[in-house]
């Protein structure tokens, strides 16, 4: 199954980051994860929070550069060589993975957000290896 | 369509016409205008040596300083009692220049529009929106008499309230656009965000665009917006020659023809202004031969152009010129090399995924000028392999096109100023220290 992450553009000026933050924060939007792949003049920011559409507009409507984008949350179990094991299946499927990154939640499990290319597919095969993926209704009680 | 049997005319009727008109004014400049008769006596120059178009170049110059210095009458040619508009440029710095109009130079300012908009398109059916300042710029007023004459409908709407121009636009059945490109873009762009598609719900089917550059790509981003349709044309004048109505593009895009009739051209070396040869790039000099309130003679306009008087396919044989490539004084010289933002603005229109909006800084940064190129995202993206693309193909396109390197700033999409009468994007910092 598949989650809505918000994803945001923002140039690397100072406080930029910041009125992100506070925007999601007067909207009582709870972010669970966060990710900044950046450059020195400027960064794309990735949120999983508990309403992405929300987030989403309220980002856009502060002037925000902000779209909501499909990955997968994957639930890794705390075995050594777990994440290892799940990465080699959707590689085997030739599923590339464009960018991850960790999501904590108290939960018995650890959790990783996962952009890969066919993510149809991917969940697929996720599905049929047993691993587990978090839900968009998961997400949002958080 | 084609307007007057004068825009057809073989080359010696043309020059026929320009002859009687050019020694008619040569005489009466200098014997009314004081100012130009003491920069022709200076120069030892008689109205009895001008014979012949040639002798053009033996003239003196008139630059915008003239026209200050003698604010606000003491280029003019008639006494005030004759005149019946008087327009003036807002001059950013120091006095406006006045200009002014008298019965017969209305009836051949409206001539000339009727022209260039015909040239353009425009028929008595059209209903057209002019989306220019009205007031002391020339503009908005000389399009509409030029387009009233030609039978149009006008709507005055002037600039600004952008929502009101768009209502007015679907409202009305606006089937032609008179407006500065970046306005035009801007409204495409208000359009959207009504929720309306220009192509599918508006009927602008020609925009007659001027007052600033219209560059190929910026030409394509109007196709884009308003439609693969739209016959987009540029025409050109300013207030010191009389306005919009110099010259003006016809359908086949290949250079803007100039009312020969009315207006003699010359392309001059801006540094030593000599005059050079059919083809060459260099600054548009005009001489107003059929003006009768401020007839000026080898007006300096700074505006970067070529001449080519082949004919064209349309049947025209005015001489026609380019599109212009700058302006003398908007040129910047960065670490040595000329740089027009005309040039950057072409690079930025070609880089897939970026809006029309940009803004150019250049600084000194120890010894050297530092080029900073702030550009505008077109939409959101999650990928960060598009953004390091659009950064690099900007400047690597700038690298080959000016031979400079450049710091490109990529900001989110509505950030960057918008313009509705000249775009300001340059800020030179340069001069501010
Ligand atoms: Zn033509």
């Amino acid at each position: 199954m598949t989650v809505k992450q918000v994803s945001v553009f923002i140039e690397n000026r100072q406080g930029r980051l910041g009125e992100v933050l506070q925007v999601l924060k007067d909207n009582n939007v709870n972010i669970l994860s966060i990710s900044l792949a950046d450059t020195t003049e400027y960064g794309l920011l990735r949120l999983i929070v508990n309403s992405p559409e929300k987030a989403r507009d309220v980002l856009l409507a502060s002037g925000f550069s902000s779209m909501l984008t499909e990955v997968l949350i994957i639930k890794v179990p705390h075995v050594s060589g777990a994440l290892q094991n799940i990465l080699d299946l959707l590689a085997k499927a030739n599923i590339s993975i464009e960018y991850m990154y960790g999501l904590s939640v108290e939960t018995k499990d650890a959790s990783i957000v996962v952009k890969t290319n066919e993510l149809k597919r991917a969940c697929e095969i996720l599905d049929k290896g047993h691993i587990e993926t978090m839900s968009p209704q998961e997400i949002a009680i958080l | 369509m084609i307007w007057a049997k004068e825009e057809t005319l073989p080359r010696e009727e043309i020059e026929k016409i320009q002859l009687d008109r050019f020694l008619e004014t040569v005489n009466r400049v200098y014997e009314k205008v004081e100012p130009y008769r003491r920069k022709m006596d200076e120069m030892g120059i008689k109205p009895e040596d001008i014979k012949s178009l040639k002798d053009l170049s033996k003239l003196p110059f008139v630059t915008k300083q003239d026209l200050r210095d003698n604010y606000p009458f003491g280029l003019f040619a008639v006494p005030k009692e004759k005149l019946l508009r008087i327009h003036a440029s807002s001059g950013t710095t120091g006095k406006p220049t006045v200009v002014g109009y008298t019965e017969g130079d209305m009836d051949v300012w409206t001539e000339c529009v009727s022209r260039i908009a015909c040239a353009g398109g425009a028929t008595e059916k059209d209903v057209a929106q002019i989306c220019f300042g009205y007031g002391m710029f020339t503009g908005a007023l000389g399009l509409h008499y030029g387009l009233e004459n030609i039978g149009a409908t006008i709507v005055p709407s002037s600039t600004g309230n952008s929502e009101k121009q768009i209502m007015y636009m679907k409202d009305f059945g606006t089937s032609l656009l008179v407006a500065t490109p970046s306005y035009a873009l801007r409204l495409a762009e208000v359009a959207r965000e009504m929720g309306l598609d220009p192509k599918k719900d508006l009927n602008v089917k020609i925009g007659l665009v001027g007052s600033e550059l219209l560059t190929d790509a910026m030409r394509d981003e109007m196709h884009k917006y308003w439609g693969q349709d739209m016959l987009v044309t540029s025409n050109y004048g300013m207030s010191e020659l009389m306005g919009p109505g110099v010259s003006g593009e016809c359908e086949y895009l290949d250079g803007m023809h100039i009312n020969e009739d009315f207006f003699i051209p010359e392309i001059i070396n801006p540094e030593t202004g000599e005059v050079l040869p059919e083809g060459e790039w260099g600054e548009l000099v005009i001489t107003c031969i059929k003006k009768e309130a401020l007839p000026l003679i080898r007006y300096r306009t700074k505006d970067i152009t070529k001449l080519t008087y082949e004919k064209c396919k349309c049947g025209r044989t005015t001489c026609r010129m380019a599109n212009l490539s700058g302006r003398s004084d908007d040129m910047l010289k960065i670490r040595g090399v000329n740089v027009f933002p005309s040039q950057i603005e072409e690079v930025v229109l070609s880089v897939e995924g970026l809006g029309p909006h940009y803004e150019i800084i250049v600084e000194r940064e120890g010894y050297s000028d530092k080029l900073t190129v702030k550009v505008e995202l077109a939409r959101a993206t999650d990928s960060f392999t598009e953004l390091t693309r659009i950064e690099k193909s900007v400047k690597s396109k700038l690298k080959i096109m000016l031979g400079l390197d450049a710091k490109i700033l990529l900001e989110s999409p509505n950030t960057l100023a918008r313009f509705e009468g000249k775009a300001k994007r340059v800020r030179d910092l340069r001069k501010e220290k």
